[in-house]
């Protein structure tokens, strides 16, 4: 019998396949936790604070207080993930040492290096880092990321950004499916994305990672919409505890995931939610307030 | 709604006659792959989220995923019931990972109001090694399928902490955890063959379905 191998790439990638058709929401809180996980979620983020905070306070925003994620580890059984600044290794060092589940090399955060991302390669905990198109998405793949969320404009609940990147995601995956072998060394240049991922991505038809939306989503039928456009899953920011009643919103985001294609059920669970988050309209957001720009 | 996936993937001349109709329950998890595996090995795959659709199949397999949303959502939208009768009557059910959770009479760590369908006559404990940075591959013998050992991967996996009289032990770690059992036509895992290319457990499971549509 062979010793046992931790951190393998099917090991890391496995951990997001059983987390496809469920809702990850942000928590900033030990009794945020425990109301996600009662609702359905399939994992918490744990952070301080919420990507609408982030936005409204402002400041340089960086990894969540070791004693938060230990607490909310502690409080609930599904998986936490908690996000590294981009580009900054020691934090993602201490998120594996605090034993997360996922580390998310995240925009939402402020940069630590405007030049490189985190080599994810050397660690044993999986990485799911953002993308607003396929070659961002294969760049960060071939860094060693082991999920993708497509980014969307975090902390508005505006859904149109992430509408955006999975559209863009997803045409430029079909476009390389009609390619021939030739074309697609042109394409790999082009998505500034290693040869041998393209022609996999144009092979499989889909990234060789789950890939979740993110980014905005604030309802029910907000979540059944990306699910239609082709999401694995999706995260939830500030749209559940920045909203009126967050249980019942938990819950019926859960709910309109699994039926992300039947109108009745979402529907249903959209009634009496009470008020969504406020939100703002991206095309209110002057460009260097926009966190989808970050990351390269 | 029940999307049928096997056209794409079996073969023609032997398509209707023989492929069983097998459903994987599709309220979370990694329901596609097991989805494919099957249509690969010849089944009439349909996902399962509806009472109406466990009533079209001849066996079931229930994913890997989270166990307390399955948990939730089965009960939420009427199928804990119709699964527990269905079970109780000798559907064929597999259950990897959180399906082996769902078909533990007995939970261990579970969360607040978490329940399982019931079924096989262990005492599972959830999250039985950790986090995900103690997850882990490794070879595993499994003389029900053969000298070949399976490759098994274990995803914040439970394990099987007592196997009761009515249940049979197919596979343990070197360290002696049982991590696969059977009891009749039901079957559980703690890893995940379907993300593997291991189709033994499926095949063995095909054949269960098989032979419970003939009597």
């Amino acid at each position: 019998m062979t010793v046992p191998e931790t951190g393998s790439s099917r090991v890391k990638r496995g951990l997001a396949e059983m987390l496809k058709g469920g809702v990850i929401m942000d928590v900033v809180t030990p009794e945020q936790a425990r109301i996600a996980e009662d609702a359905g979620a399939v994992a918490v983020m744990a952070l301080e604070r919420v990507p609408a905070d982030i936005r409204s306070q402002g400041g340089v925003a960086r990894m969540s207080d070791p004693d938060l994620i230990d607490a909310i580890i502690a409080e609930v059984s599904i998986p936490v993930m908690a996000k590294a600044r981009i580009g900054h290794f020691v934090e993602a060092q201490v998120l594996q040492a605090l034993d997360v589940d996922y580390i998310d090399e995240s925009e939402v955060l402020s940069p630590a290096d405007y030049v490189n991302h985190i080599d994810k390669w050397s660690f044993n905990t999986p990485f799911v880092c953002g993308a607003t198109n396929l070659g961002e998405a294969l760049r960060r793949i071939n860094e060693g990321a082991a999920m993708i969320r497509s980014k969307g404009e975090a902390g508005t609940g505006d859904v149109s950004e992430a509408t955006k990147h999975i559209r863009k995601i997803s045409s430029e995956i079909n476009q390389l499916k009609s390619m021939t072998r030739d074309e697609l060394y042109v394409a790999a240049k082009e998505l500034q994305a290693p040869y041998e991922l393209v022609l996999e991505v144009a092979e499989t038809g889909k990234l060789p990672v789950v890939l979740f939306v993110a980014g905005g989503v604030a309802t029910p039928a907000d979540a059944a919409m990306m699910m239609q456009l082709g999401a694995d899953g999706v995260f939830v920011g500030s749209g559940i505890f920045k909203s009126g009643n967050p249980e019942a919103r938990a819950a019926a985001v859960v709910k309109a995931t699994t039926f992300y294609d039947d109108p009745a059920v979402i529907a249903d669970v959209s009634r009496g939610l009470g008020e969504a988050m406020v939100g703002i309209n991206v095309a209110d957001l002057a460009a260097p307030h926009r966190l989808a720009e970050r990351g390269w | 709604m029940t999307t049928t996936l096997r056209e794409e993937s079996v073969g023609a001349g032997e398509r209707a006659a023989s492929g069983p109709r097998v459903g994987v329950l599709a309220l979370q998890g990694d329901f596609r792959e097991h989805a494919h595996v099957l249509a690969g090995l010849g089944a009439e795959v349909s996902l399962v989220r509806r009472p109406t659709e466990l009533a079209a199949v001849d066996g079931l397999v229930i994913p890997g995923g989270e166990s307390s949303v399955i948990d939730k959502l089965s009960r939420t939208f009427g199928l804990a019931g119709p699964l527990r009768e269905a079970i109780a009557g000798g559907l064929p059910v597999y259950g990897t990972c959180a399906g082996l959770i769902m078909l533990a009479d007995t939970l261990l760590d579970a969360i607040a109001g978490q329940q399982s369908l019931g079924g096989l006559d262990v005492v599972v404990r959830r999250n039985a090694f950790g986090s995900q940075n103690q997850s882990f591959e490794t070879e595993l013998d499994v003389p029900a399928l053969g000298v070949a050992p399976v490759r098994a991967v274990f995803i914040r996996g439970p394990v099987v902490e007592s196997v009761g009289p009515d249940a049979t032990v197919l596979a343990s770690l070197a360290d002696g955890r049982v991590v696969a059992v059977e009891q009749g036509n039901l079957l559980g895992t703690s890893f995940h063959p379907e993300i593997t290319g291991e189709h033994r457990f499926h095949e063995y499971f095909l054949s269960k379905v098989r032979a419970r549509a003939r009597s």
